[in-house]
């Protein structure tokens, strides 16, 4: 049988209309030709992933029903859940496509991997808590069969917010809305944090916030790891290679209020290959731009933002790379097992990493102390200046600590409001946007693939309503007023 | 067409590399990375039939299904006499022993049958549970927590107590004394920092947990959490190897003074 459908396939020029035919090289066609036969092979003999000949699966295929730009936790996310509320099995083609698979500048294994609910916006503690029960339950959403489990490292420590008397009210509000989203966090005086963690100094401090459950931090790359062993196995397909181009047409619209607007629909991608001039376009239905801290550039290929300032064509989608620095101290006398993650009221953070007394944090710079973000390098000053002093006045003991190591890696900064950006762009159709967290992404990954999957499936938000993260804001001028933003 | 004539090209030296290494990853994350020697029939059948591997996930899903089935609460029990003899009714019927306040221990006998004579008792604090070896899990702690007045609790070998479990614990900070996890396969350093929510702990046995990295630093350091909490570790587990169990099944008081 194998040896008549080798002939079939050499034998009839119709068949092997593969990409090999695009160029009229030999060696190519015939390479064309053999990865067609591969297909009539697979597509006679019963089984799966069989490669008779030899594997390219690394070639991106010339249709997909959808390509996620971005195989970062949340692309990675979005293609879980789309394969996951399908209708029926292998009912959509999903194509994931990542320029970097050693995901070495991606900000998610380069993040501090904290999740925690104390946020001010409803929508924000609900993300947090969907995707914390998925953690929980990791290996029910993410088994394999004959792979072993997950281990996801959670360290169930719990976040102390600490709030100075000009924030304490806020955090008060904050706290209630929390509570009610059913978030278990505890306001506590200066007295009660002082009995409760005794290397604190709360000079300064009027109050802190607390959560007892549900709060700590993980290992981003297990998740990124789970997911896309995960997926694989769900036929969604892997592409390594950069998106360079979208192909669209265009089609003009008048809005009730007789605006005249133009639509976009892409219809292809055109995906290039690493140390490779050549592309392979890619036919899509939908493209989901999961390219983090780039998606703005991937929003600017599809031609967002381009029109007159002012107007929705002209509004651009407000993602930027900010680089964030994160450094890893050893300290001797430092706190103990207990330590949360805690927030200081200046804004600089630290966590506890591992058992040995070392500890992780860092601080976001003020919009005029931005770094360039053109590289990854570290600036040690900054420790030296905005870090260590406010950290070492909270924790005394950080008085004496020894910085070991430290990074940088990229915030998919909205300029605009520090949130997610979720859903579809308005006037291009197709593209959907899963981007935009400013700092929270990793932990509100599964929940968000799974509201982008609701979203392409059945046209609307289902388990948590994320409206008030749609592109739209931009162009009203709506802002989502998340108070902690770290 | 410019577009088509730049299509890609299969054989250049360079992808051949980069192909290399994409099927490098995916072997060490995708579902190759499974190709083991021994493989069951079972396993070569799923590589080939798509109803196998079906099957095989349904299995899967199955054994976790069952774990959730068990640990699911008692509802009518609830309604009808109080979270509190839903608790004592939720840890009997998973196999697991109770002592209300003043009484003996209330087991079930070898048929998983026990006496219901405690459903009258709804005034009278449980001040102690042996939950050890029950398939208890995170779900099923709801049954647990409503006992508010618990002072000793048996947790050893539980196979589904993880740490997220730990991290639920803190309700009882104000009534637990006594806490034993010896032996949970699933517990680690990072779910034993939770319990220094529970400051009247006087008697923590964290001996024999498998998934503690580092077992002689964490008892130390646990110790340091919990200063007036006497810590049994490795090393104590070892002379005393049925210890622990027997004390829980058979003395009237389990909190030595
Ligand atoms: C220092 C630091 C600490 C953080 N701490 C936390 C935290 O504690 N908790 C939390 O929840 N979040 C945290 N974050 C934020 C979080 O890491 C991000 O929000 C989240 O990882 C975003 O995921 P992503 O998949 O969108 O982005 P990424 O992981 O960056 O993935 C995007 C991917 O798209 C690829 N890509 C880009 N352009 C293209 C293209 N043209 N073609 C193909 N591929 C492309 C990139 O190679 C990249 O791999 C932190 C971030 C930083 C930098």
């Amino acid at each position: 049988m194998l040896r008549r459908a080798l002939r079939l396939g050499l034998g009839r020029g119709p068949l092997s209309r593969g990409l090999g035919t695009h160029r009229g090289d030999s060696t190519l066609d015939q390479n064309g030709k053999l990865s067609e036969i591969k297909k009539k092979i697979q597509s006679v003999l019963p089984g799966g992933a069989w490669n008779p000949l030899y594997n390219t699966s690394h070639l991106p295929p010339e249709h997909s029903d959808v390509v996620i730009v971005g195989g970062g936790v949340i692309g990675l996310s979005v293609a879980y859940w789309l394969k996951r509320l399908e209708k029926r099995r292998g009912a959509i083609r999903v194509l994931v496509v990542e320029r970097d698979h050693t995901y070495s500048r991606a900000s998610t294994v380069l993040s501090v991997g904290g999740i925690r609910q104390q946020f001010s916006v409803p929508e924000n503690i609900q993300l947090s808590l969907f995707s914390i029960e998925f953690l929980r339950n990791i290996n029910e959403y993410l088994a394999v069969v004959d792979d072993p489990p997950l281990d996801i490292q959670f360290n169930p420590a719990g976040y102390l917010l600490l709030a100075s008397e000009k924030g304490a009210a806020v955090m008060e509000s904050n706290v209630k809305v929390q509570r009610q989203e059913g978030a278990k966090v505890c306001l506590m005086s200066p007295e009660q944090l002082r009995n409760k963690f005794p290397w604190i100094n709360t000079e300064g401090v009027a109050l802190a916030s607390y959560g007892m459950e549900h709060e700590g931090w993980f290992d981003p790359w297990c998740l990124l790891q789970g997911l896309r062993r995960k997926v694989q196995s769900m036929g969604v397909l892997f592409c390594h290679g950069e998106v360079t181009r979208f192909v669209s047409s265009s089609s003009h619209a008048v809005t009730t209020s007789g605006e005249e607007v133009t639509l976009k629909r892409i219809h292809e991608v055109h995906v290039k290959r690493d140390h490779s001039l050549e592309y392979q376009p890619v036919e899509c239905a939908i493209v989901i731009n999961a390219a983090g801290a780039w998606s703005g550039q991937i929003a600017e290929l599809a031609g967002v933002g381009k029109g007159p300032p002012g107007t929705l064509q002209g509004t651009r989608l407000p993602v930027e790379l900010r680089k964030r620095y994160v450094y890893f101290w050893h300290c001797p006398q430092g706190p103990g097992l207990e330590t949360p993650f805690v927030i200081d009221a200046s804004g600089a953070y630290f966590r506890r990493e591992g058992l040995g007394n070392n500890y992780l944090g860092g601080c976001s710079p003020t919009e005029e102390e931005e770094p360039d973000p053109g590289n990854l390098e570290v600036d040690h000053d900054f420790f030296q200046n905005k870090v260590w002093p406010p950290l070492a006045q909270r924790v005394p003991a950080f008085e004496t600590l020894k910085v070991r190591n430290a990074w940088a890696g990229y915030y998919d900064y909205n300029t605009f409001d520090q949130n997610g950006v979720v859903g579809p762009h308005p006037l291009v159709v197709n593209m959907y946007f899963a981007t935009g967290f400013s700092g929270h992404g990793l932990q509100q990954a599964p929940a968000v693939g799974r509201a982008v999957a609701e979203m392409v499936l059945d046209g609307h938000f289902q388990t948590i309503n994320l409206s008030p993260f749609l592109f739209n804001r931009f162009y009203l001028g709506v802002k989502v007023q998340e108070h902690n933003i770290i | 067409m410019a577009a088509s004539g730049a299509r890609l090209h299969l054989v250049t030296p360079v992808w051949n590399r980069s192909t290399r290494g994409i099927r490098g990853l995916s072997r060490a994350v995708g579902p190759e990375g499974s190709q083991k020697k021994g493989r069951s029939l079972l396993q070569f059948l799923a590589d080939r039939f798509y109803d196998v591997q079906a099957l095989r996930e349904y299995l899967l899903r199955k054994q976790v299904l069952t774990v959730h089935q068990k640990n699911r609460p008692f509802t009518y029990i609830q309604e009808r006499f109080g979270p509190h003899v839903a608790g004592v009714y939720f840890i009997l019927k998973q196999g697991g022993a109770v002592k209300f306040q003043g009484k003996e221990w209330i087991r079930s006998n070898a048929r998983g049958h026990f006496p219901l004579d405690f459903v009258t008792f709804q005034a009278v604090p449980v001040e102690a549970v042996d939950a050890s070896g029950c398939a208890i899990n995170y779900q099923g702690l709801d049954s647990l927590l409503a006992l508010k007045e618990l002072q000793s609790l048996w947790l050893q070998r539980c196979p589904h107590v993880d740490d997220w479990c730990l991290s639920r614990l803190h309700p009882l900070a104000n009534s637990l004394q006594e806490l034993s996890l010896a032996g949970c396969p699933r517990i680690s350093e990072r779910g034993l920092a939770c319990l220094h929510h529970l400051q009247n702990l006087r008697r923590l046995d964290i001996s024999d947990l498998p998934a503690v990295s580092n077992p002689g630093l964490t008892q130390i350091l646990v110790e340091e959490m919990l200063p007036s909490c006497e810590v049994l570790g490795a090393d104590w587990a070892q002379g005393l190897k049925s210890g622990p169990e027997e004390q829980s099944r058979d003395t009237a008081s389990p909190i030595p003074a």
